[in-house]
């Protein structure tokens, strides 16, 4: 491992700080185009969201409040696919991407008409090309036997999906080593210093240069940023995710607040569509959450939990990620974001080309995402 | 006092000790003498923990088959049986903070809050990975002891006992007397261990109780003519066409062997049970010599929370004596917290004690070295399961670790390991082994899972009738607004 | 479900006995046991078969560390049968694979 950080070593195009699926997937992205990337990441306690997040790649209701954010999320969502495919043709590692549409359930008539205020609004920004459709409760239980009696319905996004987050996570890492990418685990990092020609990134007593860095460290990020002149206002969000054991499967589709995997495992989480995992919980909390669940699925009642986890969600203030580069050090860029399994796609794909050329996507204004919106 | 009323939501008390073993025994006999409000929790129906389980109510006719050491018990959990102390029995803790704890019991579950937290979780026995361990008929030994005791239970013969330490002797001596045929014992202690215990023996000579005991019960086993081996490896359960236990293949003396059986008692010794301590966030060192983690605790069991402490075997093994003294001295730190008692007549109280502890404890170093386990059984071949829940073999794990997988906690999102119902305690401390060797770093820098609530199964109803009644539909809809 | 593989009732102090069901089948049992001592005292398993791979399974540890003794007791699956004492008339099912979620659902 620290072969690769003898110092004076250059021979590196981009270290990514942060190996979670947002630096996992802008370093195959820059792999795609031919780069020789490091991931330098911290060690077993600290890979979090990625780890056992909820894995929904998620579209309705996001960016209601940000059409560049909505078509940002479609886009990741359209391309998620071929993400897939790629992943798996390459790494043989199956990783149960699932996108035949999502369900976000709501409990009260005033919660189903709320959301669909929204939504419908969202349709309207986006010139009638937003697809989502109301169920009522008798609609809902045609599509899901297993609904509760007291649900008073729920709304249907086509393109939403899920996937299996820790295979997502295995297959990332595993594509990435056969390209020859480093992962050293040797992290946190500690300083990153703009030299001529590249950066120094320092790991304690290690270090390594490149010509770009990558700052997808999460949290981590708003320490590290203004070391290369860029600001990351992050704040954790906490939420929480209940695991419940296997049962057999009763739920093809990914909701807001219950999933089930593959594997039958159940996942309960917050009322966030997307929630990455970081330490603790609080029994009120999670009995709410609990509460939830079994109201929209009864049969939930009776099965056992596994597992809680407190999520931290890295949030900006209004909720929406950050791509910028730095203008005091060019070569130095942000990535932040709170959705890294939806936006993956786009990761690897356009944000990882911009970051390699420079060049801007056409789907989405990428100025959108500049962390200017947060100084006045 | 036992608390029959099972629906109280809330509660409180100066003292919460889990578990009533011959540490949370003593020490909650103790701490109510001091004038502390004290409750005990323990999963078990009845109060005695493993050594003295169901002593108050024991199933077997004959007393010769279990020993005087089983009854001993007998007094201690009368003396706890008539204190004034809130015993709250089959009940599981599932979830503990510093200020407050959530147990089940009847299906439905409550918070009990408390000023000081005592933990007297005992041990459970070392995983014993090899071969075959998950073949219906493989049982440890510690099971069999269990079922003697509390349903004057016998395993199928034919038996077979394989494994090292001192409970593997002490239950072939205890099936011995309960007339039960054993076919064979097979000792899997390396040569090596003998030498190396030797080295401490100047320690054992003042635990020479102990070192007499071990001796009377290889006695016991020669006299009933059991068939003993030593040095035995390459051990390897075999099933029959219905996926049931038929026979063993062991190797000893370079030739493999093979032997009919309808049990094999595994046993490779105990190690804490550190699921409480661990999901309190409680500092955990690794133990070279016991080969497990260790709670961090000082000399009187407070750990690295001023207000929790721990006593008995899951602060480190030490035996059943050692529990009750480490539980008496624990109440006496914990009064003296509380201003019960000053610091001085905690000092003189305790003084006599820690004498005895220091007795008692003078044989663990030698008997560490002793039954350390062989490396196989730490370490097992690639082929064998070590998850037994997700099943997950050996030559997984280290392939994850050579391709850079950072520790435990990265393996389980890889492999899912640890993620069934067993929350890792059977494979977690043999996938820290086995991610240190892959990496050639020691077992303490690859580090043990994290472990979370609920560490005891619950249900998500039960969870959700801890929830106020309102807060599903009010949580929803402001999450409605958001998306 | 050969009985060659019972446990041995060994002579006991008296208890009352109790009677459940096992796989549909009556066995007794003695007040006080577990479930899972009960039931490899009248020989039967392997008690489950696993989610994973369906390989069969028997309680291996009886003191709540293992999850191998999961079983459907009283129309709940995956009851840890060695933490469950046995009661009159209790209904016990061996599980095959992940459980169902419908059992008791409301
Ligand atoms: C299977 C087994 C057999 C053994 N046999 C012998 C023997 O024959 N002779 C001998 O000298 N030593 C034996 N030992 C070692 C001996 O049991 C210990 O040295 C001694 O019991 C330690 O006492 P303790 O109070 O620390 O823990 P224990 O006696 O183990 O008591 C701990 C108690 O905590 C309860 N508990 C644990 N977690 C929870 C929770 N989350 N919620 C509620 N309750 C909980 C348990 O039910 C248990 O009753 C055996 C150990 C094991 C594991
Ligand atoms: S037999 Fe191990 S948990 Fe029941």
């Amino acid at each position: 491992m620290s072969a690769a950080l003898t110092p004076g070593h250059s021979d590196v195009d981009a270290t990514v700080v942060g190996g979670g699926l947002v630096g996992l997937a802008i370093a195959l992205g820059l792999q795609d185009q031919g780069r020789r990337v490091v991931i330098v990441d911290e060690g077993d306690i600290a890979l979090r969201a990625s780890r056992g997040n909820f894995g929904l790649v998620w579209v309705q209701g996001k960016g209601d409040t940000c059409a560049d954010y909505a078509r940002l999320t479609r886009l990741s969502a359209r391309q998620w696919r071929a993400f897939a495919d790629d992943l798996t043709d390459a790494t043989g590692i199956d990783i149960q991407l699932s996108q035949i549409g999502g369900l976000y359930i709501c409990l009260s008539d005033d919660e189903l008409q709320q959301r669909q205020q929204m939504l419908a609004s969202m349709r309207l920004e986006h010139n009638d090309d937003y697809p989502f459709e109301l169920l009522d409760h008798t609609a809902l239980k045609a599509k899901v036997p297993a609904i509760g009696p007291t649900v008073a319905g729920a709304t249907w996004g086509p393109e939403d999906g899920h996937v299996n987050p820790l295979l997502l996570l295995r297959a990332m890492v595993e594509r990435f080593l056969q390209r020859q990418g480093q992962l050293l685990t040797c992290g946190p990092v500690t300083r990153i210093e703009p030299i001529t020609g590249g950066f120094r990134v320092h790991a304690g007593k290690q270090w390594n240069e490149s010509t770009k860095v990558v700052l997808a460290a999460g949290l981590g990020n708003k320490t590290l940023a203004p070391q290369v002149g860029l600001s990351a206002p992050l704040q954790p969000n906490r939420g929480q995710v209940l695991i419940a054991e296997r049962v057999r499967h009763f739920l093809d589709y990914p909701t807001g607040h219950v999933r089930q995997t593959g594997e039958g495992t159940i996942q309960c989480g917050d009322s966030k569509e997307d929630v990455g995992f970081d330490c603790g919980t609080t029994t009120d909390v999670l009995a709410t959450i609990a509460a939830r669940a079994v109201r929209m699925f009864p049969l939930l009642e009776q099965v056992r939990l596994v597992r809680s986890w407190g999520a931290l969600r890295v949030m900006t203030p209004d909720g929406y990620p950050i791509y910028q580069q730095s203008e005091q050090y060019p070569g130095a860029y942000l990535v932040t974001c709170h959705s890294g399994v939806t936006l993956a796609a786009a990761h690897a794909g356009p944000i990882a080309a911009w970051i390699d050329s420079g060049q801007h996507p056409d789907d989405f204004a990428l100025e959108t995402f500049h962390g200017q919106r947060f100084s006045v | 006092m036992t608390r029959a009323d099972s629906n109280t939501s809330t509660d409180y008390v100066d003292l919460a000790i889990i578990g009533s073993g011959p540490a949370g025994m003593a020490a909650a006999i103790d701490a109510a003498e001091l004038g502390l409000r004290v409750a005990v929790i323990d999963e078990q129906p009845l109060p005695g923990g493993q050594i003295y389980r169901q002593v108050s109510q024991p199933a077997l006719q004959d007393r010769s088959v279990l020993g005087p050491d089983y009854y001993y018990g007998e007094s201690l959990v009368k003396q706890f049986s008539t204190a004034a102390i809130e015993r709250i029995g089959n009940a599981s803790v599932w979830e503990a903070s510093a200020n407050h704890l959530c147990l089940t019991r009847d299906g439905r579950s409550h918070q009990l809050h408390f000023k000081t937290l005592l933990l007297a979780t005992g041990a459970q026995e070392r995983p014993v990975p090899f071969p075959g361990w998950t073949t219906p008929g493989v049982m440890t030994c510690g099971a069999a002891q269990i079922m003697l005791k509390s349903s004057g239970l016998a395993p199928a013969e034919p038996v077979v006992i394989a494994g090292s330490g001192p409970l593997l002797l002490l239950v072939a001596c205890q099936l011995l007397r309960a007339g039960i045929r054993i076919e064979a014992l097979l000792e899997t202690t390396p040569a090596a261990n003998y030498r190396d215990a030797l080295k401490a023996l100047a320690g054992a000579v003042s635990g020479w109780r102990y070192l007499l005991k071990g001796a009377r019960l290889m006695a016991e086993l020669k006299r009933g003519g059991v068939n003993r081996r030593s040095g035995i490896t390459n051990l390897r359960a075999l099933a029959d066409n219905q996926g049931k236990l038929d026979r063993i293949s062991y190797h000893h003396r370079g030739r493999e062997h093979q032997l009919a059986c309808r049990t094999l008692l595994v046993h490779q010794g105990v190690v804490p049970n550190v699921q409480l301590s661990r999901a309190l966030g409680i500092d955990h060192h690794w133990d070279e010599l016991q080969q497990c983690w260790r709670p961090g605790i000082d000399r009187w069991g407070a750990s690295s929370t001023a207000n929790i402490f721990m006593a008995g075997d899951g602060g480190g093994i030490g035996g059943a004596l050692v529990a009750e003294l480490q539980g008496r001295i624990a109440a006496l730190a914990i009064a003296a917290q509380r201003k019960q008692l000053s610091d001085s007549e905690r000092d003189a109280r305790a003084a006599p004690l820690q004498r005895e502890l220091e007795r008692q404890l003078a044989i663990r170093p030698f008997l560490d070295r002793l039954y350390r386990p062989a490396p196989a059984f730490l370490r097992p071949a690639d082929e064998t399961l070590v998850c037994r829940c997700e099943e997950v073999t050996a030559g997984e794990i280290r392939r994850i670790a050579r391709e850079g997988c950072a520790g435990p906690n990265q393996a389980k999102a890889f492999s899912r390991a640890g993620m069934g119902p067993c929350q890792g305690r059977l494979c977690g401390l043999t996938v820290s082994q086995l991610m240190a060797e892959a990496r050639e770093v020691p077992v303490s820098e690859v580090g043990y899972y994290r472990i979370r609530s609920p560490i005891k199964p619950i249900t998500l109803g039960e969870l959700a009738a801890m929830a106020a009644p309102t807060n599903p539909v009010k949580a929803a809809r402001k999450s409605a607004q958001k998306g | 479900m050969a009985s060659d593989s019972a446990f041995k009732r060994l002579p006991a102090n008296p208890a009352a006995v109790v009677n459940i069901w096992v796989e549909g089948q009556p066995i007794t049992a003695r007040a006080g046991e577990s479930v899972a001592a009960a039931v490899l005292a009248a020989g039967l398993g392997p008690t489950r078969t696993t989610p994973v791979s369906a390989a069969p399974r028997a309680p291996y540890c009886m003191m709540g560390v293992c999850f191998e003794c999961l079983m459907e007791i009283d129309g709940q699956p995956n009851s840890q049968g060695c933490m469950t004492q046995v009661s009159e008339g209790m209904q016990v099912r061996f599980q095959q694979g992940a459980r169902e979620p419908l059992e008791n659902a409301s």
